[in-house]
């Protein structure tokens, strides 16, 4: 009988292997040969493009470039209150104000994401509604948006981070005569650092990748490189959703792969950093290394 | 004397500042909540919109959205299972194989699964398993609730395992050699030490992925069909509470059909809220005691 587990085991794992395999696969066999500067930029001059002096119809460099800019958006509208929230969150773990707040974020780092682009959406409507008739969904609204998602993903990295360093830590550096400030900024953080940019990495790419929250809020198909805040944008994710659900050429369609591909790219990148500083981490001077993804789920 | 008084300064400043961020991600996060609750509740207090009904047909004036209710329960359920007991299996496996450099191998395929974007994953459905359905089973133009659970099955997987691997590797490395001393097979450790002492801490790790499910919008966007009614078999399209949301307010239809995209968010947070505090005082009880 429980000799089953093992043949079990060997067979999930070849079965996962093989599927990845055909599917990353797939993806890089349909979107390798569209990789070229036609893909980005369409029929208009690269550098014309990317001046922004042309619009780009064919081609997903505004998307490129939309996704880059809601994702800086979000992640500098986050980061601070979110680290901010995880050193607050690990000074005193046991209070009933941290454990309600904690508690808190536990849920909302779990809820589905289309729960933040409908937070979004009506808050468009309660803005048209009350003081602000010309609210429209845009850049600034879906990247408030995908902050308030990442935000409890850095506090709990941070949380993570900072209560897995040892506690002679601070109250050495208190001994020492150190304000509170000091120990967290001075002895602390520097110790957390690697921690705290996992966690960062792990957020830039939950934003790069979410389509649910950015589909709400203001992602269109055609709308070229991102204009202001206020405005409407283009984005990767977006951009594959809707080629590969309205194309209306063999050109679209490689559009959309194309732009999978790149999206692909991106997080492979992200995710190797996040190895990268990992692996480095492993060799820090304090405390167990808690592993990757439990500080993903929280 | 005077860098001391500073020093007391920015200290009291930067506390100040930090409280300040925390209350404001505070207030932030509450008004989500509060939002989500308040827009909905007009849903609960008017007798006119039949919200809980089976029937949706925006002509007509039927709002009901128990249909998408049921599609999400189906969805979340056979995905949640079929991938907790191949992440047994794949558990078993990084635990038991001596070919130690496929278990690093599938590890960190494992992590990388989880880093992979939806939309790249349903893209890569419509045009691998779609077919497949269409020429080479039969099945109509293949959009179903199978293919939309053959992709979840793949988005979950990497939760479940890597919170099964967190749980049963420093159990395993505590119990192993006491029980291989005891005459136990690894299968049979696995099967009869490990698994036994952790059941309710894997229930935490199953109900994180039924969360993941429930929580995912662009797979039973793109594949499940999106059709308004309860289906008959696994090959029958459906529509998902979140597709539901996405759907309402792409096609901008306005009026009562709001109220059905606010009941469905509230189902969905309460489902999700409920889930994330069960599966935290799942995890959280019996809390393992490892050798420091």
């Amino acid at each position: 009988m429980s000799r089953l587990i093992g043949y079990w085991g060997r067979l999930c794992a070849l079965f996962i292997i093989s599927i990845m395999l055909i599917l990353i696969g797939f993806i890089l066999f349909k979107g390798l040969p569209t990789l070229e500067l036609s893909l980005f930029f369409g029929d208009t001059a690269p550098l014309a493009a990317m001046m922004g002096l042309q619009p780009v119809w064919e081609g997903i460099w505004p998307a490129c470039v939309g996704t880059l800019t809601v994702v800086l958006c979000a992640v500098s509208l986050a980061s601070v209150p979110g680290i901010a929230s995880g050193i607050w969150l690990a000074s005193a773990p046991d209070k009933p104000a941290q454990k309600v707040f904690g508690l808190a974020v536990d849920i909302l780092a779990g809820i589905p994401s289309i729960l933040m682009g409908l937070f979004g959406f009506s808050l468009i409507l309660l803005l048209r509604g009350s003081f602000f008739p010309q609210a429209n969904a845009s850049l600034l609204l879906a990247s408030f948006c995908l902050a308030l998602l990442i935000l409890p993903y850095i506090a709990c990295a941070t949380q993570n981070a900072l209560s897995s360093l040892p506690k002679q830590l601070s109250v050495t550096g208190a001994a020492l005569g150190m304000t509170q400030w000091q120990v967290t900024y001075r002895l602390l953080l520097p110790q957390a650092k690697s921690g705290i940019m996992s966690g960062l990495m792990l957020a830039i790419g939950r934003a790069a990748e979410d389509t649910a929250v950015i589909m709400l809020t203001g992602a269109v198909a055609n709308a070229g490189l991102p204009g202001g805040l206020l405005q409407r944008f283009e984005a990767l994710p977006f951009t594959i959703f809707y080629y590969s659900a309205q194309y209306q050429s063999q050109q679209e369609l490689n559009m959309a792969f194309g732009a999978a591909l790149v999206l692909l790219i991106l997080t492979s990148i992200i995710f190797a950093l996040l190895a990268a500083i990992v692996r480095g981490r492993n060799r820090s001077k304090f405390g167990p290394v808690k592993s990757l993804i439990k500080e993903r789920i929280c | 004397m005077q860098s001391h008084k500073l020093t007391l300064k920015q200290n009291s400043w930067m506390q100040a500042l930090l409280m300040t961020l925390v209350v404001t991600s505070g207030l932030l996060l509450f008004a989500v909540f509060c939002f989500l609750i308040w827009f909905s509740l007009p849903v609960f207090f008017t007798e006119t919109t039949s919200v809980f009904s089976l029937k949706w047909q925006p002509e007509q004036g039927h709002f009901g959205i128990l249909a998408m209710v049921f599609g999400t329960l189906s969805l979340a359920f056979i995905s949640t299972s079929v991938a907790f007991i191949i992440a047994l299996g794949l558990n078993s496996f990084c635990l038991l194989s001596r070919r130690r450099w496929l278990v690093a191998l599938l590890r960190s395929l494992l992590r990388f699964m989880a880093a992979i974007p939806t939309v790249v994953y349903g893209l890569a459905a419509l045009f691998l398993l779609l077919p497949l359905l269409r020429n080479g089973l039969q099945l109509g133009s293949g959009y179903s609730l199978f293919a939309a659970v053959c992709m979840l099955i793949l988005l979950i997987l990497p939760v479940i395992c890597v919170m099964l691997d967190n749980i049963t590797t420093p159990l395993w490395q505590q119990y192993a050699l006491g029980a291989q001393a005891l005459g136990f097979s690894p299968e049979q450790t696995y099967m009869q030490v490990i698994l036994p002492h952790c059941r309710v801490n894997i229930g935490g790790a199953a109900l994180l992925g039924f969360n993941r499910a429930i929580g995912d919008t662009m797979l039973p966007l793109m594949l499940a069909g999106n059709a308004t009614q309860l289906p008959s078999g696994v090959f029958d399209a459906i529509r998902s509470l979140t597709a539901h949301i996405a759907l309402v307010i792409a096609t901008d239809q306005g009026g009562e059909a709001y109220n059905s995209l606010f009941a469905s968010g509230i189902l969905l947070l309460m489902c999700s809220a409920c889930i994330c505090l069960l599966s935290r005082y799942l995890m959280g009880r019996h809390r393992l005691e490892q050798p420091e």
